[in-house]
């Protein structure tokens, strides 16, 4: 015995927490100031985990902050920045109450300014660490470069935000680290590979925003505060690493052909410069004039085993990188007028073809829609007037298809006025006992280079036989139950006790199913075993077994409606057929 | 004060008004006129009126006058900010001269006109405090200005005093231009001529009589009565008269009452006159010339200039860089160290990426991504966070159709909040092979013999089958049914071989385990009858039968609470033999394992007889227990010692009957025990319950259960013991009996097995009642179970 009494909620977790409200009255900040801070900063509440004792037992609702992330802001020079400008806007209101305007503007002039590098080093201590998290910063950039500019933020963050995007997109077709691309409801996700980084992003569709009055565009322009700063990092270290000029300039080709003709638009120099890099059209300089690097080769080290087998594995994925970086070239693209150019051009681009597009849709167009080499033109509406003999005129799908195929898909399904084939989204993964749509199955069997077979007639015989099959097993079905009706209607008669028609049958010799009985045996000692669960384990042996049949009951759900549905468009096929007829 | 302040602003006013010397005047006496209301007030806050001493009167008013002049003059420019505040007009330096200069003029003329007044002000500083005196004499100048001022205020008061008598003097009465010739006194009290017939003395020395005034009250009256005039006639103080006021005079006193101008004709609205606007005139306001030093450039200017030009050519003023509002970027992590990775990022749980699209996201989706009606009505039904899919799948024919995504900036700044506003936890995500929670046991093809299918089925009784019991030899059953009768079976063909009409539902039959005799207790209402059902060895029948018979009736008669009697005749012949009456329903027999004493439980709350033992050879009853612990549920021997099992609701108390104790208390967990059976070897013990569950008592390891088993879907109704093999079996209100491996191991050390081999079903549930009794074979890995549907079936 003996040695002080402890005290409750003194140690352990509960000192290791601290509530929002604490947390701002030791900063001395603002609600605001403080969640800015937090935005900035990176900081988080964190879930205790039990947090009856770190909010010292009451059950109230309170968010936590770990305690080290408080005492860490403490430190922070920005908040001695916050402070300056609380104060700066008090002087400015006074000022602005006297009319004293040479006042306002001195107090203008010398508006207190910070600066985020150092957060930016804090919150990502390597290259890697931020290129990992750049994918909400390169999401906001491109919908805060969409925005109009009046009203919502500041021009500069507009504009700031655009060139960012655009040396963004710069640097993904000059690397031609593009992997997938998706088009959704929503907008056209991108996916890259960036130095091993999996980086995804959302571009909003190209149309002026309904901005909602529900949404607090303070916090989002904190966050674009500071995702600017970080993009603007991330870029000039990949720049970097291409040897190409930051802030990024045209090479001596690109800009010869660019100049003469579209100087005029523009009234201001960079403006129209900011213009024909985002036009993606040319080519970026670099700082070592080298003509076309080089793809590194592998190096080949002799392995035995199973490392053997990854080697080639890891080489022949390489093998299809370099095929998928190449997938457009040589090919010769025209943007007809209603296409997305932006995206389009930035897709095409990336996989090596040329792109051009009208003159007077945008700057930087290469070739015009008579050149004879065109071999693709791009064109979404039912039909074109004037066509020429020598290229496809194909629907905008094909290109992200074929770019998620990474093969040219058959272009017959994207001409003009043809019902396009459903466009499936590359980041699903299907896992055993998935729903697996038909049009993803002949994907594959066109990636594994199977011909495409004329199925409808085959698919049509298949389905028959299946058919039958079903029949048969209902026949069995109905056997069975039929002698189980049978012999439930003796027993009732022996338990009203009638005396039965006594009557001695051949004997039918039932095949006993060894199989099967095996089966029931296994079933039934499962059963058994189940019952012999400990609760807590049978709870969450529910849990998963419930989990799996919903998953298996929403799979054959998709079946059948996928089924009900072609069934329903065959039926309407042969209709026509018939009428036709 | 007030009175002073209207008076400074009112001389104020009037410097302005100075420009327009022709309305001067007029305006003058217009203020004099203005001024009479004031004036009054003015009197009233010195505190006496004209009934005081002149001089008094005058030393007051001087008093006032000297400190009013004093701040008016001492605060010529407090009175134009007063100006200020009002009118919202500037003052310059030029303006403010020209207005002393004006004020100056104003002096002169006011000391030419109201001479006699000035001389009263120099009277006054005599009586005046020394303070005032001195900061008087700093400004006389100013101070005599004021004061004249406020002379002239107070001379016009003390014509007001007069006024009324003046006027109608002058105007009324009397035609001529004269001053009032019956007033000779001058302005004195006229209290002092009260008691004189006079009032002062004409040219000649003369007495100036008043009019006779000899009216009585009775005069007045009459006077009231008789002349209309009466309500505006007014004594003139001055000279004793009654004067009639004018119509203009009454009108004037009615709207002096009524606070307005005496002057019908004054407008008080007038419309305000700009004098300084915007509006450059064409004439200055002064005349002045400008002075010499706005020609000359300042020397200070000329010093202070000299110097920024000295330093901005010394390079120590720059100017001002045009501020660059571009970031500027660099190669943030040239020296990146990936072990400067701050404390606090241990800590760290990255934010979870967006969730990636999946099919139904796109714009040309597989048709069957796209909700059908009823799914898209549900969908539109739920609660935005019950949804299983965000947004509706939609199929658009091309691209271009697609619109703009209105939640867009929605779904971006809610990812904000997510990022900074919602709390972070690492979780453990477990990768739970389901195969692996089923706990290894024993295949059950290894714990052979147990009983696997239905083969006999046993009918015959037309209710449900409430208790069956099987022979110790294991060659007979009984069954006891609701429907009021027993039936033995014979166990091996399911051939009813005997049928006992008891005239009552019978609640329990318990086949006594004494090979050596053949009985079998029955519980019927308040009876339990003792039958010998004549199956079996005709030696131990006889035996059985000799074993009553010999009974002989004790010497003393002890009071029994249950009564022993032999049956007789058609009873007798049916094979009953003894019948205790009790007194109350029995719901249970049980046998002791030497077949001797009968246990019997009357499940009553208020009773504390609610088991009885009774010894059969002897016909003795006793009744164990003094005390009502609770409603009894069942009761059990134990098969070796002199223990008592009894059940209550939620307990099973064990009992040495011997030491007459209670030697241990289980507790059941459960919330109503229904049954209950003691292994052969004593040391184990199951309880069924109407929750469902099975308990399974080690005695040795605890007084909880070492084991719950919850089997069943339904309420259990019986359990049993095998007596060799190692099997229990419970029914329940599911229609299933459920068959378990229990094997109880020597060692002491090793806790039971136990191991579901067999669910047996084959009774049909009727009235939500399934099995109801559960037996063993004594020998044989064979189970019976009696249910609802009033079959007995035997699985083997």
């Amino acid at each position: 015995m003996g040695g002080l009494q402890k005290k409750k909620y003194e140690s352990g977790s509960a000192t290791n927490y601290i509530s929002r409200n604490k947390a701002r009255k030791k900063l001395c900040l603002s609600l605001a100031d403080f969640r800015r801070l937090c935005i900035l900063k990176g900081v988080y509440p964190h879930e205790p985990k039990h947090k009856k004792k770190v909010n010292k037992g009451s059950t109230a609702q309170r968010t936590f902050y770990l305690l080290k992330d408080i005492r860490f802001l403490l430190h922070e020079p920005i908040v001695g920045k916050f402070r300056e400008y609380k104060i700066f806007v008090r002087k400015l209101r006074k000022a602005y109450g006297k009319a004293e305007w040479g006042g306002v503007e001195r107090l203008r002039d010398n508006k207190p300014a910070y600066k985020l590098d150092h957060i930016v080093k804090e919150r990502y201590p390597t290259f890697i660490d931020a290129l990992r998290d750049v994918d909400d910063a390169l999401s906001m950039c491109f919908l805060f470069s969409t925005f109009a500019r009046t009203g919502k933020c500041h021009v500069q963050t507009i504009q700031l935000c655009r060139r960012l995007s655009v040396e963004w997109m710069n640097y993904i077709v000059t690397s031609r680290s593009l992997k997938k691309v998706f088009l959704s409801i929503k907008g056209i996700y991108y996916q890259a590979e960036v130095l091993g980084q999996t980086i995804t992003w959302l571009v909003p569709y190209q149309f002026a925003h309904d901005h909602p009055t529900d949404v607090d565009y303070r916090v989002m322009a904190t966050f674009t505060e500071f995702y600017t700063t970080l993009l603007g990092f991330v870029n000039f270290r990949l720049y970097q690493t291409l040897n190409l000029l930051y802030p990024p300039k045209l090479d001596v080709k690109g800009e010869t052909e660019l100049k003469a003709e579209f100087e005029e638009d523009y009234a201001m120099d960079s403006e129209s410069y900011l213009e024909k890099l985002s036009a993606l059209s040319a080519s970026l300089a670099r700082v070592v004039s080298s003509a076309e690097e080089e793809e590194a080769e592998m190096d080949y080290f002799p392995v035995e085993g199973e490392d053997m087998e990854k080697m080639e594995a890891r080489v022949k994925a390489q093998h299809e990188q370099d095929k998928q970086k190449k997938l457009f070239e040589g090919l010769k693209f025209f943007l007809n007028r209603e296409v997305p150019r932006e995206s389009l051009a930035f897709i095409l681009r990336c996989f090596g073809a040329q792109v051009s597009w009208d003159k007077s849709l945008c700057i930087g167009s290469t070739y015009d829609a008579e050149d004879e080499t065109i071999t693709h033109h791009i064109v979404d509406r039912p039909n074109m007037d004037k066509q020429y003999m020598n290229r496809y005129y194909i629907q905008p799908q094909w290109v992200f298809d074929s770019v998620n195929a990474k093969m040219l898909l058959p272009v017959e399904d994207y001409f003009l006025g043809v019902t396009l084939p459903p466009h499936l989204s590359p980041f699903v993964e299907e896992k055993e006992g998935d729903y697996v749509p038909p049009e993803k199955l002949k994907l594959l069997a066109l990636q594994r280079g199977e011909r495409p077979v004329e199925e409808d007639e085959e698919d049509d015989e298949e389905e028959e036989e299946e058919e039958d099959d079903d029949e048969e097993e209902e026949e069995d079905d109905d056997e069975e139950a039929e002698e189980e009706a049978k012999l439930k209607e003796m027993e009732e008669k022996k338990s009203q006790g009638k005396a039965l028609p006594v009557k001695v049958t051949p004997g039918k010799v039932k095949s006993e199913n060894r199989h099967r009985l095996e089966q029931e045996e296994k079933a039934e000692e499962k059963r058994l075993a189940i019952m012999m669960m400990k609760k807590r384990d049978k709870y969450l042996y529910d849990k998963i077994m419930f989990g799996k049949k919903r998953h298996v009951r929403e799979t054959n759900k998709m079946v059948a409606k996928r089924k009900a549905l072609d069934e329903a468009s065959k039926a309407d096929r042969k209709k026509k057929k018939q009428k036709k007829q | 004060m007030s009175a002073r302040g209207a008076a400074a602003e009112r001389n104020s006013g009037m410097k302005k008004t100075t420009e327009k010397r022709k309305n001067r005047e007029k305006e003058e006496q217009q203020q004099e006129e203005e001024e009479l209301p004031m004036f009054d007030k003015n009197a009233d806050k010195v505190g006496h009126l004209d009934d005081t001493d002149e001089e008094k009167e005058d030393l007051s008013d001087s008093e006032e006058s000297v400190f009013s002049g004093l701040e008016d003059s001492g605060t010529d420019d407090d009175d134009d900010e007063e100006d200020d505040g009002d009118d919202d007009d500037d003052d310059d330096g030029d303006d403010a001269s020209g207005e002393e200069e004006e004020e100056q003029d104003e002096e002169n003329h006011n000391k030419v006109e109201k001479d006699p007044a000035a001389g009263e002000t120099s009277l006054t500083p005599q009586t005046e405090d020394k303070p005032a005196k001195s900061r008087k004499l700093k400004k006389k100048k100013s101070v005599t200005s004021g004061g004249d001022e406020e002379e002239e205020r107070g001379k016009s008061e003390r014509d007001s005093g007069l006024k009324i008598s003046s006027q109608v003097d002058e105007y009324e009465q009397d035609t001529s231009d004269e001053e009032d010739i019956r007033n000779t006194v001058g302005n004195i009290p006229m209290e002092w001529y009260k008691d004189f017939p006079h009032i002062g003395y004409d040219l000649d020395g003369k007495k100036i009589f008043k009019p006779i005034r000899s009216k009585d009250e009775l005069d007045e009256f009459l006077e009231k009565m008789e002349n209309p005039d009466y309500w505006r006639t007014v004594q003139d103080k001055m000279t004793g008269s009654d004067v009639r006021l004018s119509d203009e005079q009454v009108d004037l006193v009615h709207r002096l009452q009524h606070g307005k101008f005496g002057d019908i004709n004054f407008n008080e609205y007038e419309p305000a006159i700009d004098f300084f606007s915007n509006e450059v005139m064409i004439h200055p306001v002064t005349n002045r010339p400008e002075d010499k030093r706005s020609f000359i450039p300042s020397l200070i200017e000329k010093e202070k200039v000299g110097k920024l030009v000295h330093a901005i050519k010394m390079g120590w003023i720059k100017p001002r860089r045009p501020k660059d509002s571009a970031p500027l970027y660099y190669d943030l992590w040239a020296k990146e160290d990936p072990n400067s990775i701050l404390g606090r990022h241990k800590m760290h749980v990255p934010a979870p990426k967006i969730r990636l699209p999946g099919h139904e996201e796109s714009y040309n989706p597989p048709p069957e991504y796209l909700l059908t009606e009823e799914e898209r009505l549900t969908w539109e039904q739920q609660d935005p966070e019950e949804r299983k899919l965000s947004l509706l799948p939609q199929k658009f024919p091309s691209l271009r159709a697609v619109p703009a995504f209105t939640r867009f900036i929605h779904e971006r700044f809610e990812r904000c909040l997510d990022l900074y506003l919602c709390p972070r936890q690492r979780k453990m995500r477990v990768n739970v092979n389901p195969e692996d929670l089923i706990p290894k046991l024993p295949k059950p093809k290894d714990l052979h013999p147990f009983p696997t299918t239905q083969s006999l089925v046993y009918r015959g009784h037309s209710s449900l089958v409430r208790s069956i019991s099987v022979a110790p030899g294991g060659q007979w059953l009984v069954s006891g049914s609701d429907d009021g009768t027993v039936r033995f079976w014979e166990v091996a063909t399911a051939r009813c071989l005997k049928t006992v009409e008891v005239g009552g539902a019978v609640k329990s039959v318990a086949w006594s385990p004494n090979p050596a005799v053949c009985l079998v207790a029955i519980s019927h209402g308040n009876t339990v009858v003792l039958m010998n059902p004549g199956l079996g060895d005709r030696l131990i029948l006889s035996a059985t039968d000799q074993l009553i018979s010999s009974y002989e009736e004790p010497t003393e008669v002890k009071d029994q609470p249950v009564e022993w009697s032999l049956a007789e005749g058609t009873e007798h012949q049916q094979g009953q033999r003894l019948i205790l009456t009790h007194p109350r329903a029995v719901k249970q027999v049980t046998w002791h394992g030497k077949g001797d004493y009968l246990a019997c439980v009357m499940p009553d709350v208020s009773s504390n007889v609610q088991v009885v033992i009774h010894q059969v050879s002897k016909r003795r009853t006793q009744n164990p227990f003094r005390k009502n612990k609770g409603m009894v549920q069942c009761v059990s021997f134990h098969p070796i010692r002199p223990y008592f099992f009894v059940a209550t609701q939620r307990h099973v108390r064990v009992y040495n009957l011997i030491k007459q104790e209670l030697t241990k208390k289980l507790m059941t967990n459960c919330k109503w025990v229904s049954s209950m059976a003691i292994h052969p070897g004593g040391d184990n013990v199951i309880c069924g319950s109407y929750d469902c569950r099975l308990a399974w008592f080690d005695l040795d390891l605890s007084t909880k259960p070492y084991k719950m088993l919850r089997h069943h879907k339904k309420a259990l109704r019986g359990v049993a013991y095998h007596r060799q093999y190692p099997l229990f079996a419970s029914g329940s209100d599911d229609g299933s009996v459920i068959v378990c491996h229990g094997m109880v191991y020597n060692d002491l050390l090793q806790n039971p097995l136990i191991v579901p081999v067999k669910v047996l079903k084959g009774h049909t549930i009727t009235h939500d009642l399934g099995v109801l009794d559960v037996a063993f074979h004594p020998t044989q890995p064979w189970v019976f179970s009696s249910g609802a549907d009033g079959t007995v079936r035997l699985f083997t």
